[in-house]
């Protein structure tokens, strides 16, 4: 006997990022998403952003990673509530590990929550945690080519930032037709070109995150 | 890389389909996966033959579609299947498109006793 099923191998996955996405609402807390392929600068953009809000947002932070504290531990040192996931060997995080997490976490006094995946282009595009907006940090020495090796990652992102913008002196990476790349594949990503060593770019993303947060509390 | 979480996740929703259905054995899964996905469909046959293991599905062939990504032009309306490093419209150039097809990740249907 054949039974037609039609159902999506992740639904299981997206119960729970629903249910996550609803303890965010019910704390007013927002919550992005941040993936990259490892070393493109998700805990430097984390923490850079940190210091422009310090005093004006609650910012809280779910550290994934497949093993160690590091990255918990220089958020740490910024003074904002930060719980570390280890995957053991998972590429990604999950609904279910971020809803762990979100237990752990004071949600009453976060109205910004960054949620960094495990550094990794492919496993954590499909895998939905309950996050307000995805953003994808794809920095310039990774080359032009990206988007056409992960769509399926640029395709769902709300915003891309283009990290180390400062090295673009030594490098070939044409920023324009890189973001044309992106556009063709999904025209709703916001786009920052930003360094956070210099701190270009900085203001506009800060801006961004502060509308997307605006935005929230004028729905509660 | 996620195969093993995915193809959990697959057995899950092939056994309660199953059981809901009052089966005794699965024959055949039918699954059909996106190209976009980058899911490589023998690692999810060889994390299927160690999950499977003791479950109603041990015995099922696992039977995969890959769905091509394929994209449609906003502008003339044509669907293509994008070049690997360029994804304008063939037809008119138009950088301006929809992902309508790649993306899949679903069980189809399963064949059960």
């Amino acid at each position: 006997m054949e039974i037609k099923v039609l159902k999506d191998i992740l639904g299981a996955n997206e119960q729970i990022a629903e249910k996550n996405r609803q303890l965010l609402d019910s704390n007013k807390v927002f919550a992005a998403n941040l993936m990259s392929s490892p070393g493109a600068g998700k805990t430097s953009l984390i923490r850079e952003t940190i210091k422009r809000l310090r005093g004006k947002v609650k910012i809280g932070v779910i550290e994934g990673d497949v093993a160690s504290s590091v990255d918990a531990d220089i958020i740490g040192k910024e003074g904002v509530p930060v719980i570390q996931i280890n995957t053991g060997g998972g590429c990604h995080l999950d609904a279910s590990m971020t809803y762990a997490a979100l237990n752990s976490l004071p949600l009453k006094d976060i109205e910004l929550l960054f949620i960094e995946n495990v550094g990794n282009l492919i496993c954590p595009a499909e895998f939905d945690l309950g996050e307000h907006k995805k953003v994808v940090i794809a920095s310039v020495p990774e080359g032009e080519d990206k988007p056409f090796k992960y769509p399926l990652m640029f395709h769902k992102a709300d915003a891309v930032v283009i990290n180390k913008v400062d090295l673009l002196p030594y490098l070939k990476f044409d920023t324009q037709a890189f973001s044309r790349t992106i556009k063709g594949m999904n025209q709703k990503a916001e786009i920052f070109p930003v360094s956070c060593n210099t701190g270009q770019g900085m203001p506009e993303w800060v801006s961004w995150l502060l509308t997307q947060l605006g935005n929230r509390a004028k729905m509660h | 890389m996620h195969e093993l979480s995915i193809t959990q996740n697959m057995l899950d929703l092939v056994l309660e389909q199953a059981e809901k259905a009052g089966a005794r054995e699965v024959g055949k899964i039918n699954l059909v996966i996106g190209e976009m996905s980058g899911i490589v469909d023998d690692c999810v046959k060889f994390y299927f033959d160690f999950l499977s293991k003791g479950t109603i599905a041990e015995k099922a062939a696992l039977s995969i579609t890959i769905s091509p990504t394929t994209v449609r032009c906003l502008d003339c309306g044509r669907s293509f299947k994008p070049k690997e490093s360029d994804w304008t419209c063939p037809y008119c150039q138009s950088n301006n498109k929809e992902i309508v097809a790649g993306k899949e990740l679903l069980v189809e249907s399963i064949e059960v006793e």
